[in-house]
Formats: C-alpha cells, structure tokens, sequence
C-alpha cells in the first residue's frame, strides 16, 4: 500500500459519567490512502462518531480523555492545538455530521451560514459568494436555490439540512472527507446521486473518504475497504470482498445476517443478533462480543489482537477461533452468512 | 380511551389535505410572495391495527403530512378525523382527549430532545403529564429503556452524550410510554445498525399484534418499509403518486415514479451490485414553490406524452385495490385498465380520464418478482 494520507494509531476516548468511565473508543487504528474509501460499520453505540469526531477536535470537553495518535501529513491531530484544527477543519478535512441540527445554526438563514463558511477560508465577496452557494446547493439536488436560501433550517425538510451539510463539507474540496452517516434521511435516487459526487470528488481529487454508514447497500455500492466497529474496537477490516464474502468475525455474521433485502423473499420476522450490547461502562473482560457470541470458549476472556489470521495480510479481524473454526461455523444459508442464535439467549 | 373506533374501522381519515407554507419577502416581513406547496391534497384513511408505509423523494412533504396527522401544524384545507372526530381545526383545549392516543417519533431525534433534561424525564414526562404515579414512572422508564436496548446506566445521562441511534431509540421509546392508538413514525431507524433495526421492528410488531396499534411509518429504507407495511403509499411533490398492497409494490410498480426508486435502490451484495445496472431518474428534481402543470412528474418522467402535461392524472383504482396517478401505468394489463375505476380518493381538480394504453410491461432490475 502506498504511504497513507492517515494514519490512526491506537485511538481512544473515554467520558467521566455520574455512572463511571464510559469507554467510548478503546484502541482504534487503522489507515487511509489517498482515493481510497473506507466504510464504517457497526452497532449502533459502537464508537464509530465518537472516532470520528475525535479525529476533528470535536469530543474536547472537560470529562473527556484521549489517547493514541492520528497522523495526517506528518502532523498529530490528536495533540494538535485548538487553533490548527481550526484551519485543518473544513479547508483540508471536513466533515458531514450525521446530526444536521446540532451543527446548523437553528437561527441563521441557510445561505448566510454557507457564505460564512465560504469566507472563513477564502476571502470571496458576498455577491459571488451567494452565487457559490446557489451552485452548490443546486449541485446536491435542491432546486431553484435561489428562491430558498433565505430559509432557515426549520424550513427545510430532514434530507434538505442533510444536504446543506453535504454542500457545506464538498465545498471546499477537502483532501479527507469524513462522512458520518450522510444519506440517512435521502430517498435512494437523490443518494445515489450524492454517492456518485463523493466517488466524483475522490475520482477528480483523490481525497481518502471515510464513510460511516449503517447502510450495508451503500456499502456496496461505494466502499474499497470496510471497517467493521463493536463495542469501542474495529473487531474486523478488510476488503469490500472480504467482508461480505469472507467475513471473520462472529458480529460481521450477525450482522449480515440481519440484512433485509427487497429481492429476497420477506420473512415472517427479521432476524437480529440475540441480546444487548455491553456497558461501556462496565465492559466483559477479554473479547467484547463474548458474552452474545455461541461460538465462545476458554481463551475469550483474553482480548484478542486485531491482527491478520487470513492468507494475505491485508484482511484483520479480533476473534480466536481458527480460520478453519470460523468457515465452518458460520452458518450459510442459501446465498446468505449468518450467526447461530446462542442457545439460551432470548430470540 | 377517549372514544370508540368507527365501526369501519378507520382510525384516521385524512380527506383532501393541503398544507402549504407561506413565503415572505425578505424586507418587507409581512408580504406573502408565495407558498411552498408541501402536501398538496391528499386522501387516505388509516385503517385500526395495520401499517401504512410512506416513502417518497426527499422533500416531498412526508414530515409535513406527519405532523398536520398529529396535529402540530394546522392544515390549510381539507379535513383530518381521529376515531370520527373532526380536529383539523381543533385548539389545545379539544385535542388533549386525542394526544394520548396519537404519538410520534421525530425525524429528528436530537432536535426533538430536550438537551437540558436527563433521559429519565424525558422518557418519563408523557406518564408524568398524564397522571401516572411517581414510583411506576420510574419502573415503567426501565422497562421502556430495556425493550429499545438501552442500559440502565443511561437513565441519567443528557441526549447529548448518546449516539444517533441511542438518541433515536431513546425517541421510540418516549413515544410508547403512554401506549398510544396510532403512532407516526417518522424515519425511526435510519440511525440503526440492521440487527439494532430488526430488534426495534420486531419489538413494535409485537406491540401491534398485543395492542393493535396503528403505524404510520415514513422511511427511506424500502426493504424496511417492505416488512413493516401492509400497504405502502409513494408520495411525489406533495400529492399520492400510488398506493398499494405492501408485496405488490415491488412486484408490480404501476407509477414510473415508484419503478425509478425501486430500481435505485443498492443491493448490499458486492458482486451482484457491480452486475446490475442502475437506471437514476434524470432532470431537475421538482420545485414546490412552483410545481408542474399536469402530472407533476411528467419533466422527469421517460413515459410523459402531451396528456401527461396539461391534465393532472387521477388515481385510478385496479381490480387488485392498488391505486396509481398515471396517464401510462407499468406493469398493467389491458385487461386491468379497462376495468379500472377513478377513486374517489383523487385530488380535486384532476381530469376524469382513466388511463387507455398499456405501454410494454417494464421489468425492473433488482425489484422482487418481476422477471
Ligand atoms: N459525551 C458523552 N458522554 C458519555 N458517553 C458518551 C458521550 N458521547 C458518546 N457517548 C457514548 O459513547 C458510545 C459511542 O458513541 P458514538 O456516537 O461514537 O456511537 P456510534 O457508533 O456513532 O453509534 P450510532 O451508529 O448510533 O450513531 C455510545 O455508547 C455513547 O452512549
Ligand atoms: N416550516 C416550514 N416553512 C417553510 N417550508 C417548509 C417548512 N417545513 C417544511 N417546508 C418545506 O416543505 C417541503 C416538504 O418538507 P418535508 O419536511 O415535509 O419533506 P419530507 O418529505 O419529510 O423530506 P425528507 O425525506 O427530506 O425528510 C420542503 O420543500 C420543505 O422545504
Ligand atoms: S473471540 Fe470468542 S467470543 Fe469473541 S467473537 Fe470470537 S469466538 Fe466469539
Ligand atoms: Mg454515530
Ligand atoms: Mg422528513
């Protein structure tokens, strides 16, 4: 692999709580090059906005602590000052927030907050900067944007501030674009045409993309590599191929094995991974998904390393069982890989 | 409960339903320079105990026509009846017998959350406001928190130290407290990992089945609307494109609207999503401040004809009970259009002319079924 544009090294973040340390983040690395997508997936809770937002110098509040190092053109962005990521943000990474409100300003007009943005980083006249804005916004699906830009964020619908954050990111074609669940509230042809601008902005600009999505068609469509996330660690990394046709880890079963798709025939009730996720606060010793996995034993209270146990290299995952164990005991159904349900646990 | 249901069965009827937004000219605030058309008469009726699924293109006005159900905004024409009462019109005072047994869940979750107030009140503050006793508020809380999979531990915290997802289950969670009739849900799991999903799915399943509760659910995700529905209406612009049995939607789309999203949608399988190819609708996505003469789909629409321009298409009634607005429905046979009959449920002002031809049957890639 070429020299990465990022590099993430042991990452973690956790928050004093009245019910004690919550670790949201516990031990997170992985690298981007430069044109290359990575998706993040994984349970909802997971770690995977809190990593995220960390590597912005967003989650730096009083009850919060950090570790590990996050490397960007031989920079630290996770000791750097406030003021650096100040310019880093937006001009050079920028990020789609997966929560439109808690980034837009529920009181400003639209456009004067993208003119805003604009000018922090260029120095554009109003009037051309408000043209910048129409265009942008046309280019993201809103249309005649000039009669709308005097609207306030109430007035848009959920998928229209979603994307005024996708404009606001694109426009200033970021080397790394951080996307935080960017097409949850767009009906599949306007996502569409929001994938094909980040395949676009990659294809013309090679910026790396970090795609944090629940969407496993997303995935699909749009990802070079997957990360997958439970409970604070990436429990599995790999190629797009490798996760779905290979995957090595008990959770990525479950969770494929809940996808529901439209061509298949319905089932009478969707399958899910049997239990609840761990407290973060109170977290099982040794591999997080143990206390839900079937296909647990004696050595799964050590935490497993995240380490390549896959011919080749390139494919990592944090789970003991041999290779042989695991493509045996996932479960195959017709086209499909699963997760037995662990005996006992409620269905 | 306030009142018995209609021996029909509706719980909701929803009759000719506009709400249009005002525009106001920047400097001189109080001048109406035009209006965004956000639902744009439309009819349906929300039968007790099913689902009615609502998908339609972003900005299409499906969050409006949730909270004019509910009663949040008031409708600038037609009529909304919960359980027969007429309250599109209703003040505070009259809708306080009916707000209990219609909740919603936000689009939303972290603006639709108090950032001041600690998850146990938030959840808790329905129960409170209706009554409920100090002791089983709490009890109830837990209960509430456990069935959307949320821990103990999080009982204290504020919505901002949550994840999206928490916070949209945390919202789902608010809405059950008070065991409402009919619930519209709005988006509820788009922030949710699939297994997460089907666990919250599964769990308001069984909740209709216990309770026979009645769902509205507004979602992008058609292979979710898919499984929750029994049938699914396809909003465009504000108005009903086409509403029908769930199944039959993705086997048989009529409005080539509903073909365009069905054959746009990504199948989370690598290879088989390399093979296919996707067809996206082309052209300027809509203006609702200004929309189209006719079918307002017809600038996007690869079928549109002279008619299709000038006349808006009412929603014409197949045998099977599925109702499509088009000029040239897909997937019809001659047989089905000449025993198709205008609904009674079309906008006011649409022409009365049934469609005549059957262009070929379009088979969709990707879609259930059809072959
Ligand atoms: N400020 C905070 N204080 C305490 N806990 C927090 C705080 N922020 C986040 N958390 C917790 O950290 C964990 C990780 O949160 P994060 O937002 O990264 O999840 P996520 O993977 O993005 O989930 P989702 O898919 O639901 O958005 C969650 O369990 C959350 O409750
Ligand atoms: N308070 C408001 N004032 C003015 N216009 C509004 C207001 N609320 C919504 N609109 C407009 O009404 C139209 C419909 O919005 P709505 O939120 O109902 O769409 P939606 O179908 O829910 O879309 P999404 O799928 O993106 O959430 C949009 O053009 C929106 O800008
Ligand atoms: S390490 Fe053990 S508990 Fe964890 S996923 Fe693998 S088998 Fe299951
Ligand atoms: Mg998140
Ligand atoms: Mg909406």
């Amino acid at each position: 692999m070429p020299e990465p544009l990022l590099s993430v090294r042991d990452l973690e973040v956790s928050f004093a709580t009245d019910e004690g340390v919550v670790q949201a983040v516990d031990g997170v690395s992985f690298d981007i090059g430069q044109g290359e997508i990575l998706a993040v997936v994984g349970e909802s809770g997971s770690g995977k906005s809190v990593s995220a937002m960390t590597l912005m110098g967003l989650t730096r509040s009083p009850n919060a602590r950090f570790s590990g190092s996050a490397m960007y053109k031989g920079e630290d962005l996770i000791s750097a000052s406030d003021e650096r990521l100040q310019d880093v943000r937006g001009a050079e990474i920028a990020m789609i927030f997966q929560d439109p409100m808690s980034s837009l300003n529920p009181v400003q007009k639209i456009g004067a907050q993208i003119v805003e943005q604009i000018q922090a980083h260029e120095a554009l006249p109003d009037a051309q900067a408000r043209e910048r804005v129409v265009e942008l916004l046309e280019r993201v699906g809103i249309p005649r944007a000039r009669e709308r830009i005097d609207s306030y964020p109430f007035e848009f619908s959920g998928g229209m501030r979603q994307r005024v954050m996708i404009a606001l990111a694109l426009s200033c074609d970021p080397n790394v674009l951080i996307a935080d669940e960017p097409t949850t509230a767009l009906d599949v042809t306007i996502q569409a045409q929001i994938l094909q601008r980040i395949r676009s902005l990659r294809d013309e600009t090679g910026a790396a993309v970090i795609l944090v999505t629940h969407d496993l068609g997303v995935v699909a469509d749009i990802a070079d590599r997957v990360a997958v996330m439970y409970a604070g660690r990436i429990v599995e990394q790999g190629s797009l191929d490798d996760i779905f046709y290979d995957p090595q880890h008990p959770y990525t079963w479950g969770l494929l094995g809940s996808i529901t798709r439209v061509d298949k025939p319905r089932p009478a009730r969707l399958p899910a991974i049997a239990g609840l996720p761990p407290s973060l606060a109170d977290r099982p010793e040794g591999c997080h998904f143990r206390p839900r996995c079937p296909h647990e034993f004696a050595k799964c209270t050590e935490v497993p390393p995240l380490e390549a146990r896959v011919e080749g290299g390139q494919h990592l995952d944090r789970c003991w069982l041999t290779v042989e164990q695991k493509r045996s005991d996932r479960e195959v159904l017709p086209g499909e890989i699963g997760l037995r349900s662990k005996e006992g646990a409620p269905a | 409960m306030s009142s018995q249901p209609e021996p029909d069965g509706k719980l909701l009827e929803v009759e000719h339903l506009k709400l249009h937004f005002p525009i106001r000219d920047g400097i001189i605030f109080d001048r109406q320079v035009a209006s965004v058309h956000a639902v744009d008469d439309v009819t349906f009726d929300l039968i007790e105990g099913e689902t009615l699924g609502l998908v339609g293109e972003s900005g299409c006005g499906k969050t409006t026509l949730s909270r004019a159900l509910m009663r949040l905004l008031e409708p600038t024409d037609g009529t909304v009846r919960f359980r027969g009462k007429d309250v599109t019109h209703a003040g505070h005072k009259q809708l306080e017998p009916v707000r209990r047994d219609m909740q919603m869940v936000f689009q939303d979750p972290y603006a639709s959350l108090n950032p001041r107030k600690r998850i146990s009140q938030i959840i808790g503050l329905p129960l409170r406001l209706h009554g409920a006793p100090r002791d089983s508020i709490e009890n109830r809380v837990r209960e509430l928190l456990e069935k959307v999979g949320l821990h103990p531990e999080h009982l204290n915290r504020y919505p901002h130290e949550f994840s999206g997802g928490q916070r949209q289950r945390i919202g789902v969670a608010r809405a059950l407290a008070l065991e409402p009739r009919l619930i519209v849900l709005d988006e509820p799991v788009s922030a949710l990992d699939v297994s997460v999903q089907a666990q919250i799915i599964n769990l308001l399943d069984d909740l209709q089945d216990e309770f026979k509760l009645t769902y509205l659910f507004v979602a992008h995700d058609l292979s979710v609307v898919r499984h929750v529905s029994d049938r699914i209406a396809v909003m465009y612009l504000g108005k009903l494109m086409e509403v029908s049995p769930a199944e039959e939607l993705y086997t048989k789309p009529i409005h080539p609207y509903t073909g365009a999203l069905l054959a746009a949608i990504p199948i989370p399988d690598p290879r088989e999503n390399r093979r296919r190819e996707r067809i996206v609708v082309g052209g300027e996505p809509p203006n609702p401040i200004n929309p189209p003469s006719g079918c307002v789909f017809h600038p996007r629409c690869p079928r549109a004809t002279d008619i299709c321009r000038t006349v808006e298409p009412p929603l014409a009634r197949y045998p099977s009970g599925h109702l499509a607005a088009c000029h040239h429905p897909m997937n019809v046979t001659e047989d089905e259009i000449r025993a198709a009959e205008r609904d009674e449920t079309s906008p006011h002002g649409c022409g009365d002319e049934l469609p005549k031809d059957s262009l070929e049957t379009v088979s969709l890639p990707g879609s259930a079924g059809a072959s």
